[in-house]
C-alpha cells in the first residue's frame, strides 16, 4: 500500500536544514537515513575530509560530492615526521588536483598534510579554481617558491596562504612581490618555514598596508627585528603574529619603537617565531601579554629567568610551546600564573646530549598538572619519570584529551623504583576517561597494554616505541581499544599472532604502522590475501621480501583500509600484498 | 597464556592459524625464531642501554633471520650483508675519528645494524680518543620533527657558558641533505652525520639509487638478484656515467671528494648525482674555497 506521508519536505527545505550540520560524522549519519536523504545530502556537502589519501580515489569522492568547496587530505603516515618513511613512498596530491580541476571548478579551499606537492600541482591550482581562497600546507614537501608565486599571482580572492613546517625549495623568487598591487583580500599569511628567502620589506609593508583584513601574519627568520615595528604599525588589527629573528643590537630608540608598535596591536592574542632571541628585547611584548592566549617560544633559546618573567605577564595564556630551558622552576611559575592553560608542549633543547643540560624533570609536569585545572593537552620531553608522578598527574588532570610523554632515553625505568612505568601510564588511561591521543615511552611491559586495552575506551591514536614483551601487548590494544583509529608502533617485539588474530579490527581503523617489529612476510601476505579491503604495504629497502625466507620479519609495515584498491604510485621498495592469490610474489 | 588467547580469539576473528600452519620459524626449524627473537631483543636492549657489545654479537643471534637471502642493501644503504668482507671495513677512519665532535654512533635496531659505525667506535676507543659528545642515536628518536631539528641544528643555541659545545648540541643531531639524481623520479634525503667518510656515503648512495640506473626495478617480475647485484652496481656507477656533486653554502656546485670529510659535511647543502657529461667544468677548487672561508 502506497502511503504518502504528510511529512515529505521539498528537497530545498531539507538542504537548508542540512546546511546547519557541519560535522562530518553527523553528515554521514544524515546520509544513511534513506536514499533520498543520501542524494540530497551529497549534493549539498561542501567540505570533505580524507584522513588517508589512499583510502579512496579522487574520482570516487568527486562522484559522490560534486559540489564541494573544501577538501582536506592527509598523506604520509605520522612517523614520516621522524624520517621513518623513506622518501618516495607516496602521498602525491597531483592526481587529486587533476580530478578536481576538471570536475570541481568552484573549489575554494585545499588543506594538505604530509603530502608531496609539486610546483606543477600549485600551478594547476592557480589556473583551475577561479574562486580559490585558502591553501593550507602542513608538513608538505616537493614544491618551491615558484609554485607559490603562481598562487600569489593568480588567485585574486586568496584569503589564506598557510605553510606550516613545510620543506620548501627556496628559489629566492621574492614570493610576496607576486601578489598584484590590486590584491587586498589576504587574511592569513604564514611563511615561517621559508628558509632564507630574502623578503623585500617594502613589498611586505605595502602588502600589509593594503590588506586591511589581515589577521594572521607569521614571518620567517629572514625578517629582522628592526622591521617588525613598521609592519605592526601598519597592521594594528593583527590577532596572530609570528616574528622573524628576534635579535638586534640593543638600541633604546629601536626598543621603544618596537614596544610602541606592539602596544598599538590591541587585538593581538597569539605570538610565535622568536628565533635567536635577545632577551633584552623581550619586554617589548609585555604590553600585549595580558591578553595573549597562545605563545610559541619553542624556538626561543632563552633561559629560565627570562621565561619566568615573560610567562608571569600572561595570565590568560591557554597554549604554551616552550623549550625545556623553562625548567621545573619555570613550570612552577607557569602553574601559579596561568590558570587557564589548556595546552603545554615542552621541547628538548639538547635531545642528543648524553647528560641533561637543564633541570627539567617530572616535577615540572606535576606542578603544571596541579596548578592548571583546565589542562587538556600535553607534549612533554624529559629525561626521567616515575610512576608516582604519573599517577599524580593523572589524578590531577582527569580531563586530558592528549597526553604525549617522551622520555628521551628508550626504555628508561621509573627512576625511583627502577620498575617499569606500566602503573603510571595505567593511571593515565584509567583516570583520563576522555583520552583521545596517547604516546608512550620509558620502560614498559605487556602490562601497560593491558591497562590501555581495559581503560582507554575513547583512545583514537596510540604511539608506541621500544615497549612491550610479546604479542600479548599488541593483542590487548587491538582487542580492547574500541575507538582506536591510528596505531603506530616501532621497535617492539610484536609479531604475527596478535596481528592475525585481530585482523578484522584493522578494517575499523584508519591505519596501522609497524616498523622494526617482528611481523613476518608470510603474515603480511596472509593478511593481504584475507582482507581485500585493506592495503597491506611492506616497505623494505633491503630488497624484495621474497628474496628472504617468508618467516623473516619485514622492515616496515603500513596497513590501511581502503575502498580504492592497491595504489599504482609505489616506489620500488614498497610492495602491496595482493588479494588475488595468483598474484602472490612467491 | 599466549595459547589461550590464540584459541579463543583466532576462532572469533575467523582466522585459523592452525589451518594456515603459520609457524614463526625458519624453514626446517622447530620454532627457534622465538628464541632468536628474544635474543635479538635482549641484544637490542643491552645495546640501547649503552653496553658496548660488538655488533657481531647482535648479528650472530639475529643475523640468520635478517640477512639470509643475501644481497639486499640495508636501510639507507648502511649495512652490508658480507660482514667479513665489508668493503667499508676499516678504511674509513681517516678524518672521522680525529676528535672533531667525535664519531656519531648509531644505535642498533635489530634488522639494520651498522657494522661499520660500531667498528669505528671500537677502534676509536682503542686509540684512546675521548668518548663522543653525543650519544648513540636511533633513527627517528627522540621523535622530533625534521623541521625543528633542521632549524635548531642550523643555528645552534648560543649559550653564555659553553660556546664550544653549542655546535655539539643540536648540531650533532643530524644533518639531512637532499640527494637528487638526474633522471630519478624523486629525491632522497640522507643524514650526513651517520657516515664516517666518502666511501660510506658513496656506497650508501649507490644502493639507494641503484634501482634507477638498472632500469626495470620495482616491477614485481624482476628477480632481486638482477636488481641488486652488487658487482653490476659498482661497475655502472664507478664507470664514468655518473659523478657525485654537491652544492655548498655559497651555492656553487663542486665535485665531492676533494676536501676532508668534516669540512665537506659543514659545507654541503645538497647532493646531486650528475651525468658525467654535464659535470665538465666543475673544477675541484673546493679545497681552495674552503680554506679561504674557514
Amino acid at each position: 500500500m502506497h502511503k504518502k506521508t504528510a511529512f515529505s519536505f521539498p528537497d530545498e527545505v531539507l538542504e537548508h536544514v542540512f546546511s546547519f550540520i557541519q560535522s562530518d560524522k553527523d553528515r554521514n549519519s544524515v546520509s544513511m537515513v534513506c536514499k533520498s536523504w543520501y542524494e540530497i545530502e551529497r549534493w549539498c556537502r561542501r567540505k570533505v575530509f580524507v584522513g588517508n589519501c589512499y583510502a579512496v580515489s579522487p574520482r570516487m569522492v568527486i562522484k559522490r560530492f560534486p559540489e564541494i568547496r573544501s577538501i582536506e587530505l592527509k598523506g604520509k603516515p605520522h612517523f614520516a615526521d621522524f624520517n621513518l618513511v623513506p622518501d618516495g613512498w607516496g602521498g602525491y596530491v597531483f592526481p587529486w588536483i587533476v580530478e578536481m580541476a576538471g570536475a570541481v571548478p568552484w573549489l575554494e579551499e585545499i588543506k594538505l598534510k604530509r603530502m608531496v606537492v609539486t610546483d606543477e600541482s600549485l600551478e594547476l591550482i592557480a589556473k583551475s579554481f577561479k574562486n580559490f581562497k585558502a591553501l593550507v600546507l602542513s608538513s608538505c614537501e616537493g614544491f618551491s617558491t615558484d609554485g607559490l608565486a603562481a598562487i600569489a599571482a593568480s588567485c585574486k580572492n586568496l584569503k589564506e596562504l598557510d605553510l606550516r613546517d613545510c620543506d620548501v625549495d627556496d628559489l629566492s623568487g621574492h614570493l610576496l612581490s607576486h601578489f598584484p598591487d590590486t590584491y587586498t583580500s589576504l587574511v592569513s599569511l604564514n611563511i615561517s618555514c621559508l628558509g632564507s628567502d630574502e623578503v623585500s620589506f617594502s613589498t611586505l609593508e605595502r602588502l600589509v598596508c593594503r590588506c586591511t583584513n589581515l589577521r594572521t601574519l607569521r614571518l620567517n627568520r629572514a625578517v629582522p627585528l628592526d622591521k617588525i615595528a613598521n609592519i605592526l604599525r601598519r597592521a594594528p588589527q593583527l590577532v596572530d603574529f609570528g616574528t622573524g629573528t628576534y635579535a638586534a643590537d640593543l638600541r633604546p630608540d629601536s626598543y621603544s619603537d618596537l614596544a610602541g608598535a606592539f602596544s598599538s596591536c590591541k587585538e593581538l592574542r597569539s605570538l610565535s617565531g622568536f628565533w635567536d632571541v635577545v632577551p633584552d628585547y623581550l619586554p617589548a611584548i609585555y604590553p600585549v601579554c595580558s591578553k595573549l592566549t597562545s605563545l610559541n617560544l619553542s624556538y626561543a633559546t632563552i633561559q629560565s629567568p627570562e621565561l619566568i618573567k615573560l610567562v608571569s605577564h600572561c595570565p590568560n595564556l591557554q597554549r604554551l610551546l616552550v623549550l625545556d630551558y623553562i625548567e621545573d622552576s619555570g613550570l612552577e611559575v607557569l602553574a601559579s600564573s596561568c590558570k587557564n592553560l589548556q595546552e603545554l608542549r615542552v621541547f628538548p633543547s639538547d635531545p642528543f646530549g648524553v647528560e641533561p643540560n637543564v633541570s627539567l624533570t617530572e616535577q615540572g609536569l606535576v606542578a603544571v598538572s596541579s596548578g592548571c585545572p583546565k589542562l587538556q593537552s600535553v607534549l612533554y620531553f624529559c629525561r626521567r619519570m616515575s610512576n608516582e608522578a604519573l599517577v599524580t598527574v593523572a589524578k590531577n588532570c582527569p580531563n586530558f584529551t592528549r597526553f604525549r610523554l617522551c622520555i628521551i632515553e628508550p626504555r628508561t625505568a621509573d627512576y625511583q623504583t627502577l620498575e617499569p612505568l606500566d602503573v603510571g601510564f595505567g593511571a593515565i588511561v584509567q583516570y583520563c576517561k576522555d583520552l583521545q591521543r596517547l604516546s608512550l615511552s620509558g620502560l614498559l611491559t605487556d602490562r601497560v597494554f593491558e591497562y590501555i586495552g581495559t581503560y582507554a575506551k575513547k583512545l583514537e591514536m596510540l604511539s608506541v616505541a621500544f615497549a612491550g614483551d610479546s604479542d600479548l601487548g599488541l593483542h590487548h590494544v587491538l582487542s580492547g581499544c574500541e575507538s582506536l583509529r591510528k596505531l603506530e608502533i616501532r621497535d617492539c617485539p610484536f609479531g604475527d599472532k596478535a596481528l592475525l588474530a585481530n585482523a578484522a579490527k584493522l578494517e575499523t581503523m584508519r591505519s596501522l604502522w609497524m616498523s622494526s617489529c617482528a611481523v613476518s612476510f608470510r603474515a603480511c601476505k596472509l593478511l593481504g590475501q584475507k582482507m581485500p579491503r585493506l592495503n597491506v604495504e611492506v616497505i623494505d629497502e633491503r630488497g624484495p621480501p621474497d628474496s628472504r625466507p617468508e618467516s623473516c620479519p619485514v622492515d616496515k609495515l603500513y596497513i590501511y583500509r581502503t575502498v580504492a584498491g592497491s595504489r599504482f604510485d609505489m616506489p620500488p621498495f614498497v610492495w602491496t600484498m595482493e588479494d588475488d592469490p595468483s598474484l602472490q610474489l612467491s | 597464556m599466549e595459547k589461550s588467547y590464540d584459541d579463543t580469539n583466532t576462532e572469533k576473528s575467523g582466522l585459523r592459524l592452525k589451518d594456515t600452519e603459520l609457524r614463526l620459524g625458519l624453514p626446517g626449524s622447530e620454532s627457534p625464531e622465538r628464541e632468536e627473537h628474544d635474543q635479538n631483543v635482549l641484544s637490542l636492549k643491552s645495546f640501547v642501554s649503552g653496553a658496548k657489545r660488538g655488533f657481531s654479537d647482535a648479528l650472530d643471534g639475529g643475523g640468520k633471520w635478517v640477512f639470509s637471502g643475501g644481497s639486499g642493501g640495508g636501510s639507507e644503504g648502511l649495512f652490508s650483508p658480507r660482514r667479513g668482507g665489508n668493503n667499508n671495513g676499516g678504511n674509513d677512519l681517516s678524518g672521522s675519528d680525529s676528535g672533531l665532535g667525535g664519531p656519531v654512533l648509531k644505535d642498533g635496531v635489530a634488522p639494520k645494524p651498522l657494522v661499520v659505525q660500531e667498528k669505528k667506535s671500537q677502534v676509536a676507543a682503542g686509540n684512546g680518543n675521548t668518548a663522543p659528545a653525543s650519544k648513540a642515536q636511533v633513527v627517528g628518536w627522540p621523535p622530533i620533527r625534521s623541521f625543528r631539528k633542521n632549524t635548531m641544528a642550523s643555528h645552534p643555541p648560543k649559550n653564555d657558558n659553553d660556546d664550544d659545545n653549542a655546535e655539539a648540541k643540536f648540531g650533532s643531531g643530524c644533518l639531512y641533505v637532499k640527494v637528487s639524481m638526474d633522471g630519478a623520479p624523486y629525491l632522497r634525503k640522507v643524514d650526513l652525520k651517520i657516515y664516517g667518510g666518502y666511501k660510506e656515503l658513496s656506497s650508501a648512495l649507490e644502493k639507494m639509487f641503484s634501482c634507477f640506473t638498472i632500469g626495470q626495478c620495482g616491477s614485481h617480475g624482476v628477480s632481486s638478484r638482477d636488481v641488486l647485484s652488487e658487482s653490476r652496481l659498482i661497475d655502472l656507477l664507478h664507470g664514468s656515467e655518473y659523478v657525485l656533486t654537491y652544492e655548498d653554502k655559497d651555492g656553487d656546485w663542486m665535485l665531492v671528494g676533494d676536501v676532508p670529510w668534516e669540512m665537506f659535511t659543514n659545507c654541503c647543502k645538497r647532493l646531486r648525482i650528475m651525468k658525467s657529461t654535464e659535470a665538465i667544468g666543475l673544477a675541484p677548487r673546493a679545497m681552495e674555497k674552503c680554506k679561504t672561508r674557514t
